[in-house]
């Protein structure tokens, strides 16, 4: 935790006309870190991974990714991407074309590198995700796992220093979320700094460095996954923490305090 | 055919009260059939075809128009076509661009353009390019002389409707994939050309093969430009045909050429609607 931050947010508000979403997000996370942001829907959570590259404009505040300020109007923001990848719960792969020449266009329009050599970086990549069977297939003819999981590759073939994950495994149908799990496993391991958005609490207690739990568009609680999953401190977290795992109990103990909350 | 009909309604009638659903049915499309042999009727029994096919099928005529109908008329018909597709696919584009542009007088230009040649019978421009605009800049000549004019009035025509199409392409790509591109890397312009443009023409395949057929059509309309006998198509040539021999049947060689195109394209159009809604489910 002592070292460099490798991405630093500082007093971040975003808006969307009158609904402020963040109301003022402050958050640094170390160089191989991995942070997972949990919280209600409509906590603002993905509005803080989408500005942590600018897909959302913020509203005011600050964010730095390796050093560099991408809040800074003067800033090149698609150099600034290329260091970031991103990974969205619906894949988002490019459906016209080939697992590999989804590889291989972004690394050479973007990156510019020749031909041979995107395609040896696509084929590393795929293999490992453990996808390299599937080289010359359309994602359409893949399942959401395997989709997901050359979405992550594709993110990877750019040589990005930070990954954003958007809820990658919400799409899935519960049988196909732990490949995609275990490869963000490897990840994690290999040293790679990854912000992660998910419902997947196993995972966030057992890879997460740190977790971070958002509600109403601040941060309520931010520590170790014992901390924060094992002994939350605020009300707001132990709530959504026995919602989430076990949402049948959580309705029941709802409607008693709605009606308790009636009564009075 | 009423037997079945009858049966099935007899059967079912003493159990409920007047007509079923599947009688009425039944009914209506028998009353739908009788219209349509009668009319059909009709028209055979008043029509003279001994007039008829004296005006408009003497194989004498149509046979002398071959092989002209074909390696000069249709050919010229097909170049025109074309030509105009492509200048009007390439302004079309510009103007979808600049009709989702984020500055506003280009979103405004690209507005009034639609509006205004959406608007207009493709007849008046014809005769704009072919009067107007030598007026307007004499001295200067379209390139290409009539294949020029032509190209740069269907251009004008099509351009509209091709710009709402696209636009409308443009629009029917998810917006996860620009975003992915961004994420990537990607400038908006080059998301844009590589990633959004490429779904999008997928997807309007179908209407800009219709446009295509329509501007087939509209080819026709060359004949108001004024033309040389070299650069006469369908429409002109069987015309010009028509008058020397007093006797319509080049119009109806003229227009088995114009079906010989326009209905396999049709088939065409169809086919990849199919396709496009089976892969959509
Ligand atoms: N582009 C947008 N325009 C307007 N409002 C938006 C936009 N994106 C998000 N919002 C609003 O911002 C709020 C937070 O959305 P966000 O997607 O960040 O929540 P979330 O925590 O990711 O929720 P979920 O778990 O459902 O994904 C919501 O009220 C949403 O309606
Ligand atoms: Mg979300």
């Amino acid at each position: 935790m002592s070292r460099t931050p490798e991405i630093r947010i500082r007093d971040l508000h975003k808006s969307f006309g009158d609904n402020e979403v963040l109301r003022g997000i402050d958050l640094e996370i170390g160089q191989g870190d991995v942070v997972c942001v949990i919280g209600p829907s409509g906590s603002g959570k993905s509005t803080l991974l989408r500005c942590v590259n600018l897909l959302e404009e913020p509203t005011k505040g600050q964010v730095f990714v390796g050093g560099t300020e991408l809040t800074d109007p003067d800033v090149d923001i698609d150099a600034a991407r290329r260091r970031i990848g991103m990974v969205f719960q619906q894949f988002n792969l490019f459906p016209h074309l080939t697992v590999t020449e989804n590889l291989t266009l972004p690394q050479r329009r973007v990156l510019k590198r020749d031909k041979a050599q995107a395609a040896r970086t696509a084929a590393e990549n795929l293999r490992r995700v453990g996808l390299a069977e599937k080289a010359d297939a359309y994602p359409s003819s893949l399942s959401g796992g395997q989709q997901q999981r050359v979405a992550i590759a594709r993110a990877l073939a750019m040589g990005p220093e930070v990954m954003l994950f958007d809820e990658p495994t919400s799409a899935l149908d519960p049988e196909l979320v732990g490949d995609v799990l275990a490869v963000m496993r490897m990840l994690a391991e290999e040293g790679m700094t990854m912000m992660v958005v998910t419902h997947e609490m196993t995972f966030a207690r057992e890879v997460a460095d740190r977790v971070v739990f958002m509600d109403g568009g601040v941060v309520v609680e931010d520590g170790t996954p014992g901390q924060v999953i094992g002994n939350p401190r605020h009300q707001r977290t132990r709530h959504f923490l026995s919602r989430l795992l076990d949402p049948a109990m959580a309705e029941v103990e709802e409607e008693i305090s709605d009606r308790a909350g009636k009564s009075e | 055919m009423s037997h079945p009909t009858d049966t099935a309604g007899s059967a079912v009638a003493p159990r409920r009260k007047g007509l079923t659903r599947r009688g009425r049915r039944r009914l209506s499309r028998g009353a739908q059939y009788t219209v349509f042999v009668a009319a059909v009727i009709a028209l055979a029994v008043s029509a003279d075809w001994g007039r008829l096919r004296n005006q408009f099928a003497q194989t004498a005529i149509a046979r002398q128009m071959f092989p002209d109908v074909i390696v000069l008329a249709l050919k010229n018909t097909v170049l025109y076509t074309l030509s105009g597709f492509v200048v009007g696919l390439v302004l079309g584009m510009v103007i979808a661009l600049m009709r989702l542009s984020s500055v506003g007088p280009y979103r405004w230009v690209a507005g009034v353009y639609i509006e205004i040649f959406r608007g207009l019978p493709a007849l008046l421009i014809f005769i704009f390019v072919g009067v107007a605009v030598p007026l307007a800049f004499p001295g200067m000549e379209i390139v290409g002389g009539t294949y020029g004019k032509v190209a740069l009035a269907l251009g004008l025509v099509s351009a509209a409707y091709m710009a709402e199409t696209i636009r409308a392409g443009i629009q029917a790509v998810p917006r996860g994939q620009m975003e992915a591109a961004r994420s990537l890397g990607f400038s908006p312009t080059r998301a844009m050309v590589s990633i959004i443009i490429p779904q999008a023409f997928r997807i309007i395949l179908p209407p800009l093969t219709n446009e295509l057929v329509l501007l087939f059509k509209d080819s026709s309309m060359v004949l108001f430009l004024g033309v040389t006998l070299e650069e006469r198509e369908l429409s002109k040539f069987g015309r010009d045909l028509a008058s020397q021999t007093a006797n319509s049947t080049p119009i109806l060689v003229a227009g088995l050429c114009y079906l010989l195109v326009t209905i396999p394209l049709g088939f065409l159009v169809r086919r990849m609607e199919a396709k496009a809604q089976e892969a959509v489910k």
